[in-house]
C-alpha cells in the first residue's frame, strides 16, 4: 500500500509539472463548455434581413413591424429592386430577404390570399432553415390575429409542445456532449499518453523489474486521472447549472455514479490504447482519431443517429459515448432513474469489462 | 546449487516464433563477481538478461537467480536484484531527492532508511547543490551515476547493468567503473553488458555471445591467451567474424 501511495504521489508530480497536460486537464473543459454554450449554437438571434416591399401598404408595414420587433431579426435595409437581392446576399451580411408582392393588402382582402417570398442564404443550411421557420411562425401568428372573429367550418389546430427542452435551447444538447468528449479525452487520451511515456522513457522496464506488480503500476497510473476526471465532471455540471441554467431533473448521485462508470470505461480504453502503441505520439493519434472523431460524429451528440445510414447506425452502437449521452440526457433533462437506464448502464459495464480483459491479455503477451 | 553461485543458467533458450534469440546458453556467476556479458547488437544479450531479471519467460532450459527459479519465483528475484537499463531511466521531471524517494518506495524501503540512504548517496555523488533540482537539468554523466546508485538503493544481491556507459565521456566512464568496483567489493554481484571492449578488460570474467550462443567464457587474460591476441577487441573480432 505504501508503495502504491508513493506511486500516486509521483504521478501527481508528473501532471502538475507538465503545463501542457495541466492545460488540457483543466483549461480545455472550461474553454469547451464556454465555446459550445455561448458561441456555437443552433438558435438565431438578431439575424440581419432585408425587405423588398412592392406594395408598402398598411398590412406589409404591420408584418414588417412584427418581424423587426422580434428578438430574432433586425431589418438591415430596404431594397427596391429584385436585382438587388443577389447583390446583398453576395455581400454576406444579410441572411434573408422578405419579398412582398405588389398590392399585398388589396389582394388579401379581395382574393383572401397574398404572397410573401422568403429568400434565405442557404450557404449555411441549418440557419437558413431556422430563419424560414421563425418567419413562418411569426406570419402564422399574424394571420391568426386577422382571423380571430371568423369561424372556419373545419379546422385542424396542431398544438405543438416541446417537452424536456421547451425553449429548444441548444446548450441542453451541448452540455451532455461536451461532458462526454471531455471525460473521454481526459481519461482515455491522458492515461494512454502517460503510460506510453513510461514505455518510451524506459522507466516502465525499470518498474517491471522492481517488486511493484504490473497491476499496481496500471492502477497507480490511472488513479490520478479518475480523481481529476471526477473534478472535471463536477466543474462541467456546476458551470452548466449556474451559467447556462441547465436543469438536473434527476438524481445527482445517479449522475455521479454514471459519470464515474463512463470515466472507468474511458480509462480502460486508454489502457488498451497504451498497450498497442509504443510512443506517446501514436497514443495521441489513436486517441484523437479513434476516440474523439467517433464521439463527435457518431455518438448522436451533434448528428442524430436515427437519420444516419443504417451501417453507421450499427457502428454507433459500439461507441461508449452514445450510451453515456443517452444516460446523461435522461438524467439531466428527463429526470429518469435507473429503471429506465439500466440497459445503457449494463452496456457500459460490459464494454468496460471487455476493454479491461483485452488490455490484460495484450499486456501479458507483451511480457512473454 | 553451489553456494558461491548467485546466477546459474542451464541451456536457457528463448524463441520468438521460429527465430531463436537465445540458444541454450549455460553459465554460472559467482558472488561478488563482475561478469561481463558481451556480444554484437542483436546477438541476444538483452533477451538473455530479460529472462534473468524476470520480465521475459524462457522457452526452455533452467536458471536460478539469487537462489530463485526464473520460472516459478520471478517475484522473489525482483526483490533481490537491481537493474539499470541502457536508456537512462530516472524521471526527468522529478528532483534528485524525489527520484530517490520514489525508487526507494517501490522497493519497499522504510521512510527512515530512504532518508538516511539518500543523504549518504547525495553526499557520495557530490550532488548536494542540485538535490532539489529536476533530474532533467543534470548532465548525462551525473544522471548515469545517480541511476546506478538508485539501482543499488535496496542493497540488491545482484545488479544488472544493460550497457550502462553508452554515450558517456571517458572520464565519467572511468568514474562509473570505480563505482562498479566499489559495489563488487561490498559483495554485490555485477552483471554488465557492454559494447566497449576496454571495459571488458575490467571484468573478472566475460562471456561473448554470437548469434544467440555463448562462444567464449573466461577471464579476459585467458581469453587473450586462448585466441593469441593482445586485447579483448581482437578476441571479439575473431569470434564475431567466425
Amino acid at each position: 500500500m505504501k508503495r502504491f501511495i508513493g506511486f500516486i504521489k509521483k504521478e501527481f508530480f508528473h501532471i502538475f509539472r507538465d503545463r501542457r497536460s495541466l492545460f488540457i486537464l483543466f483549461g480545455m473543459p472550461i474553454a469547451q463548455i464556454m465555446l459550445f454554450g455561448f458561441a456555437i449554437t443552433n438558435e438565431i438571434n438578431n439575424v440581419d434581413i432585408a425587405v423588398l416591399d412592392h406594395s408598402k401598404d398598411a398590412t406589409t408595414k404591420e408584418i414588417i413591424n412584427k418581424i423587426s420587433a422580434s428578438k430574432y431579426f433586425s431589418i438591415n435595409q430596404f431594397i427596391d429592386r429584385e436585382s438587388d437581392i443577389e447583390i446583398i446576399f453576395k455581400k454576406g451580411k444579410v441572411k434573408a430577404v422578405l419579398n412582398f408582392e405588389e398590392g399585398f393588402s388589396k389582394k388579401l382582402i379581395k382574393d383572401n390570399k397574398a404572397t410573401i417570398q422568403i429568400i434565405t442564404d442557404a450557404t449555411d443550411p441549418n440557419t437558413a432553415n431556422t430563419i424560414s421557420n421563425y418567419v413562418n411562425a411569426i406570419l402564422q401568428q399574424y394571420q391568426k390575429g386577422l382571423n380571430e372573429d371568423i369561424t372556419i367550418a373545419y379546422q385542424i389546430v396542431p398544438q405543438t409542445r416541446m417537452v424536456y427542452n421547451p425553449e429548444l435551447k441548444s446548450v441542453y444538447m451541448f452540455v451532455p456532449g461536451v461532458m462526454t468528449i471531455i471525460l473521454m479525452l481526459v481519461s482515455a487520451m491522458m492515461t494512454s499518453i502517460s503510460i506510453t511515456r513510461e514505455k518510451e522513457l524506459g522507466t516502465m522496464e525499470i518498474l517491471l523489474v522492481s517488486p511493484i506488480k504490473p497491476i499496481q503500476v496500471i492502477v497507480g497510473k490511472v488513479f490520478p486521472y479518475i480523481f481529476l476526471s471526477i473534478i472535471n465532471a463536477i466543474v462541467i455540471v456546476v458551470l452548466s447549472i449556474f451559467i447556462f441554467k441547465m436543469p438536473v431533473q434527476g438524481n445527482l448521485f445517479l449522475l455521479g455514479f454514471e459519470s464515474v462508470l463512463f470515466i472507468i470505461t474511458a480509462l480502460a480504453l486508454g489502457i488498451l490504447i497504451s498497450t498497442i502503441s509504443a510512443t506517446q505520439q501514436t497514443a495521441m493519434m489513436i486517441s484523437l482519431m479513434g476516440l474523439m472523431l467517433p464521439v463527435i460524429l457518431l455518438s448522436g451528440f451533434i448528428f442524430p443517429i436515427s437519420s444516419m445510414p443504417i451501417p453507421l447506425q450499427v457502428i454507433s452502437n459500439i461507441i461508449p459515448a452514445k450510451w453515456f449521452i443517452i444516460i446523461i440526457k435522461g438524467i439531466m433533462l428527463k429526470g429518469v432513474g435507473l429503471q429506465y437506464l439500466w440497459k445503457e448502464t449494463l452496456i457500459l459495464v460490459g464494454m468496460t469489462i471487455f476493454f479491461m480483459g483485452l488490455s490484460v491479455k495484450k499486456y501479458k503477451i507483451r511480457l512473454e | 546449487m553451489n553456494k558461491k553461485n548467485v546466477i546459474e543458467a542451464q541451456n536457457l533458450t528463448k524463441m520468438f516464433g521460429d527465430f531463436t534469440a537465445v540458444n541454450a546458453i549455460s553459465f554460472d556467476v559467482k558472488k561478488g563477481e563482475i561478469f561481463g556479458f558481451l556480444g554484437a547488437n542483436g546477438a541476444g544479450k538483452t533477451t538473455a538478461m530479460k529472462m534473468l531479471i524476470g520480465i521475459s519467460k524462457p522457452t526452455s532450459g533452467a536458471a536460478k537467480v539469487a537462489g530463485f527459479d526464473v520460472f516459478t519465483n520471478a517475484e522473489d528475484i525482483k526483490k533481490n536484484i537491481g537493474y539499470m537499463s541502457q536508456k537512462f531511466a530516472l524521471y526527468d521531471d522529478l528532483t534528485v531527492k524525489e527520484n530517490i524517494t520514489f525508487f526507494g518506495g517501490i522497493y519497499g524501503l522504510s521512510r527512515k532508511s530512504i532518508k538516511e540512504k539518500s543523504a549518504v548517496l547525495i553526499e557520495e555523488l557530490g550532488l548536494e547543490k542540485v538535490a532539489s533540482k529536476l533530474v532533467g537539468s543534470l548532465p548525462l554523466g551525473w544522471k548515469q551515476k545517480l541511476s546506478f546508485s538508485v539501482s543499488l538503493l535496496h542493497d540488491p544481491k545482484i545488479v544488472f547493468l544493460d550497457e550502462p556507459t553508452g554515450g558517456v565521456d571517458p572520464i565519467t566512464r572511468r568514474q562509473f567503473w570505480e563505482m562498479i568496483y566499489k559495489a563488487a567489493n561490498q559483495g554485490t554481484t555485477v552483471f554488465v553488458t557492454t559494447h566497449y571492449m576496454d571495459e571488458a578488460e575490467y571484468c573478472d570474467r566475460v562471456s561473448i555471445m554470437v548469434n544467440g550462443k555463448i562462444e567464449a567464457l573466461d577471464t579476459p587474460k585467458k581469453l587473450k591467451q586462448q585466441f593469441n591476441v593482445a586485447n579483448m577487441n581482437d578476441v571479439f573480432l575473431k569470434l564475431a567474424r567466425g
